[in-house]
């Protein structure tokens, strides 16, 4: 099979980018999308051009580096599978495929199709972790949990941090991202001494990175490699409520561990 | 910060702002139409309303300020997020709506600012009675007797000469069409604001905003349609006929607005 190409090309974070057409040689439908760019890509550089870059690393839909839009929808055409995970035969010989970044003022593009991504980083660094001390492995179970708070926990915590919710998201909100990383640690009894804390905390650092609010279209839901709920975002804004009614904990003389 | 800026400086903070205006508006929508459905009735019925109302300066003047505040927070809340909003995509993608997004979502401003360009409107038309623009003259000319209270305003008639105007009506029926859009999307969409959401609830809030919206939406276009389709054409006639007459001839029999109410 053959497609052709209409993809994103900006030099770097400060040019203006615009879009540029190639032709793909012969495909094999069984290989992934990220093969089919390296496939253009051996060949641009053949021809001496400047390779297409594009973020990649596991290739498994695990680590969420991969980041393209394709034909308008963050991660392709199929439901609860990231870039990586999407295949030729997914497309029809002779298709046109539209491949852009994902498009955020916090998001700041790289180079054609690679944007940065540390807001995110900076996000979770605001509250996204539990304060303990390592040290020998404690017995399994010796902390009780409902298995439906596990269950849940284990959804949110799937979330990889692509960010495709964001670049679905007609308001470029991560919402559902940090509604994801609130609630995995909020609905542990890990995370419950620093519940209110961590959620005020990644809330503020959300809004100063840029992204804009949610208006609950469902996009980042519909786009989700790893499908995570909206629910969680409800939860996060009871949270966040909960935290802002509280105020600040009392002023305390002397340190203190923690 | 208090606890008053954080709310209006933080994106969660603004949305808890439209949820609760949201709802307040929406109770009001509720308690409005009650009372306009009382056109159903006989003439004195809305009359009598209406006169009682007035007879209260105290609660309609306390009701009229708290809608504003929400209104005006309303507005604050959903425009400043927008905007903010807008900022955080500055290049657009190639082109297409948003993948997966409710498509009621993605009108929200626009339903939301034709509901607005329609409560200033409304108030001019029933409120202001402003004479130029209901495309039929002065409404405040138009009396009627109450048994009690004498002379009153004659609110039965002013709302179905207002809605014989065909113009008139079809703005009314845009109005309600995209309030039953937006409050489709809104009506639940609070909910999740204010987080009061989860998997067994979801379903249930979403039934709660389509039966609420549909609800408001029959209730409230039920009257310029009724009155299209010959409501009170009689008695508006009568209305219109004694506002119409020479000052001499007021006491004519049959004719006068009063007469009308006597004939009922
Ligand atoms: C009768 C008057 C109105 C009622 C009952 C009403 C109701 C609601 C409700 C319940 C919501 C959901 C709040 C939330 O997102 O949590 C909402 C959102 C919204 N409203 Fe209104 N509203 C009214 C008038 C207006 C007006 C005049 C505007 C003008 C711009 C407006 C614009 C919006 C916008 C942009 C949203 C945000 C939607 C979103 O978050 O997805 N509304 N409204
Ligand atoms: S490359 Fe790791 S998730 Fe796609």
């Amino acid at each position: 099979m053959k497609v052709t190409l209409k993809v994103w090309r900006q030099k770097n974070a400060t040019s203006a980018g615009e879009f540029k057409t190639y032709s793909s040689p012969e495909l094999n439908e069984n290989m992934s999308f990220l093969e089919m760019l390296d496939v253009i890509n051996e060949d641009l550089a053949i021809k001496g051009e400047e390779p297409i870059a594009f973020d990649h690393d596991c290739r498994e839909g695990i680590c969420g580096t991969c980041s393209l839009v394709i034909d308008g929808k963050p991660h392709g055409p199929h439901k609860g599978v990231a870039t990586c995970q999407t295949y030729m035969r997914s497309f029809k010989n002779g298709d046109e495929i539209v491949i852009e970044p994902w498009r955020a003022k916090a998001f700041p593009i790289i180079k054609d199709l690679v944007c940065d991504r540390k807001a995110f980083d900076r996000i979770q660094h605001a509250g996204g972790f539990i304060s303990v001390r390592t040290g020998a492995a404690p017995d399994a179970n010796s902390i009780p949990v409902p298995k439906e708070d596990a269950d849940l926990a284990m959804d949110a915590a799937q979330c990889i941090g692509c960010g495709a919710c964001v670049a679905a998201c007609k308001n470029a909100s991560a919402m559902l991202f940090v509604a994801a990383k609130v609630s995995h640690l909020g609905l542990m009894p890990q995370g419950q001494p620093e519940r209110y804390k961590r959620v005020k905390a990644m809330v503020d650092q959300m809004d100063a990175e840029g992204f804009g609010s949610c208006t609950i279209t469902g996009s980042c839901e519909a786009v989700c490699p790893k499908e995570i709920s909206l629910d969680f975002i409800a939860r996060m804004n009871r949270d966040y409520a909960v935290a802002l009614f509280k105020g600040e904990p009392k002023k305390t003389a002397g340190g203190g561990a923690g | 910060m208090t606890l008053v800026q954080q709310i209006f400086h933080s994106s969660l903070g603004r949305k808890y702002v439209a949820a609760l205006t949201g709802a307040g508006l929406f109770f009001f929508l509720i308690g409005h139409l009650a009372g306009n459905l009382q056109i159903f009735g006989p003439p004195d019925l809305i009359n009598g309303y209406a006169h009682f109302l007035k007879s209260k300066p105290l609660m309609v003047w306390g009701a009229r300020l708290g809608l504003l505040a929400c209104v005006g927070l309303h507005l604050y809340a959903v425009i400043s997020l927008a905007m903010e909003s807008k900022a955080a995509r500055p290049v657009a993608y190639a082109g297409g709506a948003a993948y997966g997004s409710a498509w009621r979502s993605r009108y929200m401003m626009v339903s939301g600012l034709v509901i607005l360009a329609f409560v200033v409107y409304h108030l001019a038309h029933f409120t202001a009675l402003l004479p130029g623009i209901n495309g039929f003259g002065d409404f405040s000319k138009l009396k009627t007797e109450l048994k009690d209270a004498g002379e009153v305003p004659d609110v039965y008639a002013m709302m179905v000469l207002g809605f014989r105007v065909w113009w008139v009506t079809l703005f009314y029926l845009i109005a309600q069409a995209l309030l039953f859009v937006h409050l489709g999307h809104g009506l639940s969409a609070m909910f999740q604001s204010l987080g009061l959401r989860n998997h067994v609830w979801w379903p249930r809030i979403q039934i709660f905003a389509k039966v609420f919206s549909t609800a408001l939406l029959i209730g409230y276009i039920s009257i310029p349609i009724a009155i299209t389709l010959g409501l009170g054409r009689d008695y508006s006639d009568r209305a219109k006929a004694g506002l119409n007459m020479p000052l001499g001839q007021q006491s004519a029999p049959q004719q006068g607005p009063a007469d009308a109410l006597v004939l009922k």
